[in-house]
């Protein structure tokens, strides 16, 4: 079996044995999805006053709900300001896998029988990393499509559903996604070397989230307005991250510094 | 199978420079049991590491398998197996499932076949599906071997294999260890256990940042202590002392006083079996009563402490 695979298939076997670690890669994705989900269908059956849309102030300023009844634009507005909520999963719980596979190996002394094996340190990185990235992901991809069909059903009208997959979501969810998954794959890997205790570990990995609340507080305060060319700049500043941050876990992710250093 | 050349290993602590390993100039032949000895901290664990490409030299050289050390790397740690100080297992995973992974990661062609093996040579097939973190100690530790040996490595690096072991688990450890030494197999065994070192080790190196002496048990023993009779007597005497004294090939004699009047006489000689006839005829003839004749074998760990305390070079 290919090394990669090797590595994916004992980390996934040990990540289903571990409840705790387990319960917060399922978990938090199925909360996350239900957030917007109920959102969604109480926007659907409560009237709306004229009050309420007023009070969405400068979030109807952004051409994305122009021309909508007030109950589209509050369907619209509220649901897809909770967008953040599924870019927060790849960035969870890949930092969840990643923390408790690195340390963990760390507390059991496993990593160096594991480094002792003709695996490259490449291989060995791509394979935790994978393990750790794709979770995050995928639990993304079905917690969006699940949200998908809530809003297929609960939407009040076509033009409110097609907010949901228009190329602002399709960037979000395909692009940032996958580059907030790589950055926190590699916070994970080098929180790791500095610490020893899984928890922290996670905890201090999960400070990772605070700059994505600027995607969600931005918009409510008008500082920022959600459409596609945000998320690009957001994909970009993301990008440039990874590539400090890849090399940076690379650097600290070395065979001796690991044995010798890792304390 | 290893050879070092002026291995050294450097490290760097609070602006110091720590010599871990200095200067090694080591050779381990093919199928020897090689123990490898020092105080803790003596950078036997270091040595291992950089011999199992885990950690790369400062300067000089190592061939282990006839592959160098920081050039065929991937290749080296494919053809060694190595049983770390701690078992380093997946706790949460079954004794199965730890050695499938490993199989795998050293390419093993029969993957199912080798775990089998293993875990049956080392009695571990019964418990095959149970988590590791239920096991002991010592059937840990017969784990990490199984681990260490299912890709048939020519060479094993054991650090300190039966350390934290009850004595029951331990044998069992070096019970198996003594198989491994009919397979042609090279071992590279680093231990603080003397006894353990004596009786599965052809040669053993005394190290600490250094080698200090390498050679067999007896060969060591001979070096320090040279060779030694003793003659147990019902009576000893000064006149009985005198005649061996008298004999030219007598090196050193010391007498030690026994109860009611016996006692030993310790007699330094280059050829004990040449020479210990010639003496025991001496004293008979002097009319001395001879209880027993044998050698004085000096115990390892006299070899070893005399070694730490004088000893700075080969």
């Amino acid at each position: 079996m290919n090394p990669i695979r090797t590595i994916m298939s004992k980390e996934w076997s040990d990540v289903r044995r571990n409840k705790l670690v387990f319960s917060v890669v399922w978990g938090i994705p199925l909360l996350m999805a239900a957030i917007p989900t109920v959102m969604l269908i109480i926007m659907a059956r409560v009237p709306i006053k004229q009050s309420d849309y007023q009070e969405l102030g400068r979030m109807l300023n952004n051409p994305l709900f122009n021309g909508m009844s007030p109950a589209e634009a509050m369907q619209s507005v509220l649901a897809s300001n909770y967008l953040v909520l599924f870019l927060m999963m790849p960035l969870m719980v890949p930092v969840t896998i990643a923390a408790y596979s690195i340390v963990g190996e760390k507390i059991t002394r496993s990593l160096e029988p594991l480094l002792a094996t003709p695996i490259t340190t490449m291989q060995l990185l791509l394979g935790k990393g994978l393990a750790a990235a794709l979770p995050g992901i995928v639990t993304a991809w079905i917690s969006y499509g699940i949200f998908l069909i809530f809003a297929r059903i609960f939407s009040v009208s076509d033009r409110v559903f097609s907010v949901f997959i228009n190329p602002m979501w399709l960037v979000a969810m395909f692009v940032l996604a996958p580059l907030l998954t790589v950055m926190a794959v590699n916070v994970g890997v080098i929180v790791s070397s500095r610490t020893n205790d899984p928890r922290a570990a996670e905890q201090l990995g999960s400070l990772i989230i605070l700059p994505l609340m600027i995607l969600f507080i931005g918009p409510l305060t008008g500082f920022i307005m959600l459409n596609s060319l945000t998320f690009w700049i957001s994909s970009l500043i993301v990008a440039v991250l990874d590539v400090g941050l890849v090399y940076l876990g690379v650097t600290l992710f070395q065979r001796e510094t690991i044995l010798t250093r890792w304390k | 199978m290893i050879r070092t050349q002026g291995l050294c290993k450097y490290f760097q602590s609070d602006h110091r420079e720590i010599k871990a390993v200095d200067g090694l100039d080591l050779q381990v032949n093919e199928g020897e049991v090689f123990g490898f000895l020092g105080p803790n901290g003596a950078g036997k664990t270091t040595t291992v590491r950089m011999l199992a490409c885990l950690i790369g030299p400062t300067t000089g050289r190592a061939w282990v398998n006839g592959l160098e050390v920081g050039g065929a790397d991937t290749q080296i740690r494919g053809q060694v197996g190595i049983l770390t100080e701690s078992p380093g297992l997946y706790e949460r995973l079954s004794a199965r499932r730890n050695l499938e992974i490993f199989a795998e990661l050293y390419g093993v062609k029969d993957v199912a076949g080798q775990v089998e093996k293993y875990l049956r040579l080392l009695d571990l097939w019964d418990r095959r599906d149970t988590e590791a973190s239920s096991f002991s100690k010592g059937m840990k530790q017969k784990l990490a071997i199984a681990r260490a040996l299912l890709h048939e490595p020519p060479v094993i690096f054991m650090d300190e294999p039966t350390s934290a072991l009850d004595p029951e688990s331990a044998k069992t450890v070096r019970d198996f260890i003594e198989t491994l030494r009919g397979q042609g197999r090279t071992i590279f065994l680093c231990t603080h256990n003397l006894d353990e070192a004596e009786r599965l080790c052809h040669r053993i190196g005394v190290f600490r940042q250094r080698l200090i002496a390498v050679d067999t048990p007896d060969a060591l023993r001979r070096q320090l202590f040279g060779r030694q009779t003793v003659v147990h007597l019902a009576q000893v005497t000064d006149q009985l002392a005198a005649t061996v004294r008298g004999l030219s090939f007598v090196k050193h004699l010391d007498v030690l006083p026994g109860e009611h009047g016996g006692g030993k006489f310790v007699v330094s000689l280059s050829d004990p079996a040449a020479q210990n006839p010639a003496i025991v005829q001496a004293l008979v003839s002097q009319g001395a009563q001879i209880q027993f004749v044998n050698e004085l074998k000096h115990s390892l760990e006299d070899v070893y402490l005399s070694l730490m305390q004088n000893g700075t070079a080969r």
